[in-house]
């Protein structure tokens, strides 16, 4: 991993620890007596300020797994360090554009 | 491979970084999964409704009491990493790195008592 990445990578995990600590929260909030969708979409939808917090979580996920997918690859896998760097990559952008699905699904749709 | 190489493997700290990397690449297979779930409520909130009830299932309460716990052993394990890397060193990273597991346990169990 070269210096870039790891930056990202570090940066990218000081960012989510925050964001997974809210997200257990929400978990454990929202599970209280079964989960349902009016329960979920209710909390969510239309709402900013949690279109922003998944978003940037969203965003700081698709580099950290693909930066981490990426290492495994390059130190387990036979495929070279090209062939897992594009791995890694299709793999962020599959991420970031399931993720801002996701989203638009349970804040504006 | 010569015993000399692999002797680390016992340690607590390898399996710690082994269970942190594990646990990543576990995360990072469900959550294409997760989104794709989410994503339901585009066609409608029934779509959603009907997955939910799905995971009602036992086995899949079950599953989502170990990705909790995925959850919580990497960000326990990835704040560690955080803390070596950028603050003066602490003994007791043995200790620190098997109370992470353990707390992470701990609250997967609670979630799994909370969901039954």
């Amino acid at each position: 991993m070269n210096i870039r990445l790891y930056l990202w990578q570090r940066g990218t995990a000081a960012l989510l620890a925050p964001l997974v600590l809210v997200h257990i929260a929400v978990i454990f909030y929202a599970t209280r007596q079964g989960l349902s969708a009016a329960d979920v979409l209710s909390r969510t939808h239309d709402s900013i300020v949690w279109a922003s917090y998944y978003a940037l979580f969203v965003a700081a996920v698709s580099i950290h797994a693909s930066i981490g997918l990426r290492n495994i690859l390059a130190e387990w896998s036979p495929l070279t360090p090209r062939a897992a760097d594009w791995f890694a990559i299709m793999f962020g952008v599959l991420l970031a554009m399931l993720g801002a699905r996701a989203i638009y699904a349970v804040v504006l749709a | 491979m010569s015993t000399g190489l692999i002797a680390h493997r016992g340690s607590v700290l390898w399996i710690a970084a082994m269970i942190h990397r594990l646990s990543g690449l576990g995360l990072a297979v469900f959550l294409p999964f997760h989104f794709l779930a989410l994503g339901l409520a585009i066609d409608s909130n029934a779509k959603l409704e009907s997955f939910l009830r799905w995971t009602d299932q036992p086995w899949v309460k079950l599953s989502e009491s170990g990705l909790v716990f995925l959850l919580i052993v990497h960000l326990l394990g990835g704040l560690r990493v955080l803390v070596i890397e950028n603050m003066d060193w602490r003994d007791g990273q043995k200790q620190l790195a098997t109370l992470a597991a353990a707390a992470a346990a701990v609250v997967a169990f609670i979630f799994l008592v909370r969901v039954f």
